[in-house]
C-alpha cells in the first residue's frame, strides 16, 4: 500500500515542477540575453564618446594626459574664424531662442486643434512631418532666397532660428502629441469652461501644467537638434558651434580643443536630460 | 460629516427654461424642437435609450454647444448666446474632471481664483464645500490619490463651491460600482435639497432616474416622451415606449373590447380608454403578476404554467414562468418566491391594474415570449 502511495505521489511534484524549471531556465537566458544586448549596444555608442574625451585630454607628448584643451574652450580662436566662446554663446541662444518660439506656437496650436478643430489634426500632423522628409540641401535650395532677403537686416546667427524652428517641428510635435493624448483634453476643457475659465486659462493653467512631460521632452528634442546642427548653418554660411568645430578642425587636424568643446556640449545635453527627466518624475510623483 | 449651514440656499433658485430647442449634426437629429422648464430647485432627471438627446440638451443648457434654433432662459435671463464661461453654472462630467496637476483643494478653489475671491475666502470656501462632501479631511491629496467615488465626490464639490444658478450633472455615477453608485445618488440628493440648487440630471439608469428626481423626463429620438413625477412615469407612462424604457415589462397577447383589455383570461383596465377594439399587446409589470395557487401537476389554464427561473433581488424576487405558448415574469416576496423551485407547478394572477397597450405590435411576437 506505501509503495502504491509513494509511486502515486512521485510524478506529481517532478509534474509540477517541470514547467516552473523551464520557466526558471527561459528566463535566465532571456537575462543572459539582455545583458549580452546592453552590454554590446553600450560599448557600440560609449566606446567612441570615450576615445573622444580621451582625445580631449591628451597631452603634448603622445600618452601623457593634460587638462589643455579643456582650459582652452575658454579662450581659443583659430585661425580666420570667430572665438569658440562666441559660436558657444550664439549657439546656446539660438537653443533658446528655437526653443521657445517652438513651444510658443506649438503648444497652443495643437490644443486649439485637438478641442476645436479636430478635423485639422491629420492636415497639422503631415505638415509637421513634412521637415523629416525633406533633405536639408532641398530645404537650403528653398530658403536660399528668404535668406538672402533675412540677410539684407541681420547677419546674426540668430536669424538661423527661423530654420531649426522648422527642423524641430517633427520631433517637438510627436512628443507634443504624445502629452496631449496622455490627458482627457476634452473633458478638462469643459470642467474649466463651465468654472468660468476663458480659452487662454485653459490652455495656460489646465491643459499645459499636464503636458508638462510632452512639453520637456519637445524641450530636449529641440534644444539637442539645435545644439548638433550643421549642415544648414554651414550652406547658409552661419558659424555656429558646429560649424567653428568643422573650420577649426580643418586648419589645426590635432586640436584637442575640437574634442574638449565636442564631449563639454554631449555633457551638457546629458546633464540637461538629466534636469528634465527628474523635474518630470517630481511633478508625476506629486501631483 | 456636517452640512456647513453657510451653502443652505445659497442663493434664490431659479427657474430654467428650455424652448424650442434643435441641434443637428449633419443628418442626424439630435434634439427636435425640445420644450422643457425646471422649476426653481427642482431636480430633472432625463432619461433614455443612447442617442436620444438627454446628453445634448445637457451640453447646451451648459453652453458647450450652441443649439440651431430655440432660446434658453435661466432666472428670466436669456443665455442662449452667452458663452460657456460666463453660464453660471456647476458641472459635473462623467469622466473623471479633477484637473490632475491640482491638489483637492486646489481644484475646489479654481472657480473661486477665477472670480478674484481672496486666498483666505476661498480656502475657507473649498473646505466648506469639501466638507459638505465629506473629504476635507483629503484637501491636501492629489486626484490620482482618490478613488473614483472621492473624485466625483470632489468634481460635486468644485461644482457647487462657485454658487452656481443651475448644477448640471451628465451621467456622474455610471464609472463607479454599484454600492459607491447607490451612496452617492443618495448623498447628491441630499446636497442638491441642501443647497436648494435646480438641478438637471442626465442618466440611462432608470432606477438611478426614478430614486433622485422630483420629476423624470423620459427621451427618446430628441424629443421628451413623458415629463412628470418618477410615480407616475413609473405607473401611469404616457406611451408604450415610456412603458417599455422604464422598468421590466411583459408584452402579452390581449383583445381590447369596450375600453377593456382582455389578457389571458384576466380583464384589464386600459389607460388609454379609447383604444379600438382589436388585436393588441398588453404590457403587464412583473409586480402585477402573482402566484394565486400552487397547481397540479396536470393542472391547465391560460395562466397555469411551470417555473423556468427564480432570481432573487433581496426583499422580492423574480420568478419566470412558462405558460405553454409564452414566458411571464413575476415579481414577488422572497419569502414567497422561496417555496418555489424550477420545475414547480404554478397558477398565476394579474392585478387589475390600467395598462398600457400597442396597437401595431405583433401578438404572435408577444406570444413568443419578449420581456423588455
Amino acid at each position: 500500500m506505501a509503495a502504491v502511495t509513494s509511486v502515486g505521489e512521485t510524478p506529481a511534484p517532478a509534474a509540477a515542477s517541470r514547467p516552473s524549471g523551464m520557466h526558471t531556465r527561459r528566463r535566465r537566458r532571456l537575462k543572459v540575453f539582455r545583458y549580452v544586448v546592453f552590454t554590446v549596444f553600450g560599448l557600440f555608442f560609449l566606446l567612441p564618446l570615450l576615445a573622444m574625451a580621451r582625445f580631449s585630454l591628451e597631452g603634448a607628448k603622445l600618452g601623457t594626459w593634460s587638462g589643455t584643451a579643456w582650459k582652452q574652450i575658454a579662450s581659443y580662436q583659430g585661425e580666420g574664424v570667430p572665438p569658440l566662446l562666441s559660436s558657444i554663446e550664439i549657439t546656446l541662444e539660438l537653443a533658446v531662442i528655437t526653443c521657445v518660439v517652438t513651444l510658443a506656437l506649438l503648444v497652443p496650436t495643437m490644443i486649439w486643434v485637438r478641442l476645436r478643430v479636430q478635423w485639422l489634426s491629420r492636415t497639422m500632423e503631415f505638415l509637421s512631418l513634412l521637415p523629416l522628409t525633406i533633405p536639408a540641401i532641398v530645404l537650403v535650395v528653398g530658403l536660399g532666397p528668404i535668406y538672402n532677403r533675412i540677410q539684407h537686416y541681420s547677419l546674426s546667427a540668430l536669424m538661423l532660428f527661423w530654420v531649426y524652428v522648422i527642423l524641430a517641428l517633427p520631433y517637438a510635435y510627436r512628443a507634443l502629441a504624445a502629452g496631449l493624448g496622455a490627458i482627457d483634453v476634452k473633458t478638462l476643457s469643459e470642467a474649466a469652461r463651465s468654472l468660468g475659465a476663458s480659452w487662454f486659462t485653459v490652455m495656460v493653467r489646465v491643459i499645459s501644467p499636464n503636458m508638462r512631460q510632452g512639453i520637456l521632452n519637445a524641450l530636449l528634442l529641440t534644444w539637442s537638434l539645435v545644439l548638433g546642427e550643421f549642415t544648414i548653418a554651414f550652406l547658409l554660411l552661419y558659424n555656429n558651434l558646429s560649424v567653428e568645430l568643422y573650420s577649426i578642425s580643418r586648419n589645426t587636424p590635432n586640436a584637442g580643443v575640437i574634442f574638449s568643446t565636442s564631449t563639454a556640449a554631449l555633457l551638457f545635453a546629458f546633464v540637461l536630460l538629466l534636469i528634465l527627466s527628474y523635474a518630470g518624475r517630481t511633478r508625476r510623483g506629486r501631483g | 460629516m456636517t452640512a456647513a449651514p453657510e451653502t443652505k440656499a445659497a442663493r434664490t433658485a431659479v427657474e430654467v427654461r428650455l424652448e424650442d430647442l434643435s441641434r443637428h449634426y449633419g443628418p442626424v437629429v439630435a434634439l427636435d424642437h425640445l420644450d422643457l422648464t425646471l422649476e426653481p430647485g427642482e431636480l430633472i432627471a432625463l432619461l433614455g435609450p443612447s442617442g436620444c438627446g438627454k446628453t445634448t440638451t445637457l451640453r447646451l443648457l451648459a453652453g458647450l454647444e450652441d443649439a440651431d434654433t430655440g432660446q434658453i432662459t435661466v432666472g428670466g435671463r436669456d443665455i442662449t448666446h452667452v458663452s460657456a464661461a460666463k453660464r453660471d453654472m456647476g458641472m459635473v462630467f462623467q469622466a473623471y474632471s479633477l484637473f490632475p496637476h491640482m491638489t483637492v483643494r486646489q481644484n475646489v478653489a479654481f472657480g473661486l481664483r477665477l472670480r478674484k475671491v481672496s486666498a483666505a475666502q476661498r480656502d475657507k470656501r473649498a473646505l466648506e464645500m469639501l466638507d459638505l462632501v465629506g473629504l476635507s479631511v483629503q484637501a491636501d491629496r492629489y486626484p490620482h490619490q482618490l478613488s473614483g467615488g472621492q473624485q466625483q465626490r470632489v468634481a460635486l464639490a468644485r461644482a457647487l463651491a462657485i454658487e452656481p444658478q443651475v448644477l448640471l450633472l451628465d451621467e456622474p455615477l455610471s464609472a463607479l460600482d454599484a454600492k459607491v453608485r447607490a451612496q452617492l445618488r443618495d448623498e447628491i440628493r441630499r446636497i442638491q435639497l441642501d443647497v436648494g440648487i435646480t438641478t438637471l440630471f442626465v442618466t440611462h439608469d432608470q432606477e438611478e432616474a426614478l430614486a433622485i428626481a422630483d420629476r423624470v423626463g423620459v427621451m427618446r429620438e430628441g424629443r421628451l416622451e413623458q415629463l412628470a413625477p418618477p410615480t407616475e412615469v413609473y405607473s401611469r407612462p404616457a406611451t408604450s415606449f415610456v412603458a417599455e424604457f422604464v422598468g421590466l415589462s411583459n408584452r402579452l397577447a390581449g383583445e381590447v373590447r369596450s375600453g377593456e383589455v382582455i389578457v389571458r383570461g384576466c380583464t384589464l383596465p386600459l389607460v388609454e380608454r379609447d383604444t379600438p377594439d382589436g388585436s393588441v399587446v398588453a404590457l403587464v409589470r412583473p409586480e402585477a403578476v402573482s402566484l394565486a395557487s400552487r397547481a397540479p401537476e396536470s393542472g391547465s389554464g391560460p395562466l397555469t404554467g411551470t417555473v423556468i427561473a427564480i432570481t432573487f433581488l433581496g426583499a422580492t424576487s423574480r420568478v419566470t414562468v412558462d405558460l405553454g405558448d409564452t414566458r411571464v415574469m413575476a415579481q414577488l416576496p422572497t419569502s414567497e418566491a422561496s417555496a418555489l423551485t424550477a420545475g414547480s407547478r404554478v397558477v398565476l394572477a394579474i392585478r387589475p391594474d390600467p395598462v398600457l397597450v400597442s396597437v401595431g405590435a405583433d401578438p404572435a411576437a408577444a406570444a413568443a415570449g419578449e420581456e423588455v
